[in-house]
């Protein structure tokens, strides 16, 4: 009955989250469309050879899945300080840990969501052709998502009641995404441009391990972050 | 109505245990804000039935206290019962059976009044969500409104909405901050009469008040809070 009471908790945090996303269309629009510039504007960084672009497609495209998700991560957090429901949020029954569980779906279906729109987008700009492995592709932009939401949801709690939040959650965030990006763009990087010797396997199981050491650790130690 | 002469705190020491029926027994509660103390040495005890006002100066340390008894501060010393239950321990069985109206509402603008009270109804697991919802609504007087979004309502109106939420369950401790803040003389008798059902159920009440005139209850005791001290 209290696993039953917990799942419905979260249910409702990620749903309400969602709605709020849906509501304010501009954001949702904006994020992906921050996503997708990104990708053009590191494209001209590159340079025109078609190469070249192949070769950095995969860690170009989780930069700017990153650099949306900043935004994504912020708004999440925002949404509780307006007119102080973060107090109210933190006085209903039940256990921290379910806040943080909502807030991780609620961004994992939003970060989902831009992706379906850059990732396309990448394998044209870049000029990188379906891989045959598109499985298991799939399988390493999953379980990347999942490691950076978790780690993006968990350090914008941390930053969400300092006033310098703007500037403190990239600052804590992307130097603990560090595995994770590596992880997830040499495996895309790996299925993408051909994977001879197999790497993909070995950079998706980390990815695995990252994400259950990321997860657990979140859900744990997220009841001191959410009270400091 | 005037509101009785403040009367000190009973105290006594810090080891004692809470009070037998006591719905609230503070004992030495202090909390410190980086360098400033909100609260110091704060001794309180708040029976069932009680309506305890408290009332002092903007800074005093007055909502500090409402939001350590919910359990949305943890005090920085001292030990702090709620029927029972320590603050610090137990703060998630605390939640169960008490209810805070901060000086926000608490409200999120993108939703709808009904949604508002829905996620609040899942969050609190309210077992007939529905019926409890309309009956809220009928009673606040924002039927007619429920599905404009927030940010569109007047203060007043968030103000009796977060009300609303308030009347979802029956909290044994009811915690308000200021609970007429932005509302009308139909708004105001809301508030008196949350705080007469939840007393009539054998509940408790704390106030925190800046002007008593639209309570419409004689407290059973009031004090001032002076620079995070209870007098």
């Amino acid at each position: 009955m209290s696993a039953m009471a917990a799942w419905s908790r979260v249910r409702a945090i990620a749903a309400k989250d969602l709605v709020a996303e849906r509501r304010a269309k501009a954001n949702v629009v904006a994020v992906t469309a921050f996503g997708a510039l990104t990708l053009l504007v590191f494209g001209f960084a590159v340079g025109p050879d078609t190469a070249t672009l192949r070769a950095t497609a995969a860690g170009i495209l989780w930069l700017a899945v990153l650099f949306s998700g900043v935004l994504v991560f912020h708004r999440s957090y925002q949404l509780e300080l307006e007119g102080g429901a973060l107090e109210t949020l933190l006085l209903y029954p039940g256990e921290r840990w379910e806040i943080f569980a909502g807030k991780l779906l609620a961004n994992l279906c939003v970060i989902l969501l831009v992706e379906v729109v850059v990732i396309p987008l990448s394998l044209v700009l870049y000029s990188v052709a379906v891989p045959d492995t598109w499985p298991a592709l799939l399988s390493v932009v999953l379980f990347g998502t999942i490691g950076f939401v978790t780690l993006g949801t968990f350090y914008a709690a941390m930053a969400s009641r300092s006033r310098s939040r703007d500037v403190l959650l990239p600052l804590l965030l992307f130097p603990m995404l560090v595995p994770v990006l590596l992880a997830a763009s040499e495996g895309s990087a790996a299925l993408l441009v051909g994977d001879p010797m197999g790497d993909a396997g070995t950079w998706l199981r980390l990815l695995v391990v990252f994400d259950v050491i990321f997860v657990l650790a979140s859900l744990f130690v997220f009841e001191h972050i959410i009270e400091a | 109505m005037s509101v009785p002469t403040a009367t000190s705190a009973p105290v006594r020491p810090a080891t004692s245990p809470p009070a037998s029926g006591a719905a609230v027994s503070l004992r030495g509660i202090t909390r410190r804000f980086g360098h400033k103390w909100a609260l110091r040495g704060i001794e309180l005890d708040v029976a069932l039935g009680d309506l305890v006002v408290i009332q002092g100066h903007n800074g005093g340390g007055k909502s500090t206290l409402l939001r350590v008894i919910a359990t949305a501060v943890h005090p920085t010393a001292g030990t702090g019962h709620v029927f029972g239950l320590d603050l610090r321990r137990d703060a998630a069985a605390i939640r169960e059976s008490a209810a805070l109206l901060g000086s926000n509402n608490g409200l999120y603008e993108d939703l709808s009044a009904r949604e508002n009270l829905q996620f609040a109804a899942r969050m609190l697991g309210v077992a007939d969500a529905r019926t409890a919802i309309a009956a809220a609504l009928e009673h606040v007087g924002l039927t007619s409104e429920s599905d404009e979004r927030v940010r569109f309502y007047s203060s007043g109106m968030q103000r009796r909405l977060a009300l609303a939420r308030l009347m979802l369950r029956e909290p044994r401790l009811l915690l308000l901050d200021e609970p007429f803040n932005a509302l009308d003389a139909d708004g105001a008798e809301l508030v008196n009469a949350l705080i007469a059902s939840t007393r009539g159920r054998g509940g408790a009440v704390l106030i925190v008040l800046h002007d008593d005139a639209r309570l419409t209850q004689r407290p059973t005791a009031s004090y001032t809070m002076t620079q995070g001290r209870l007098t």
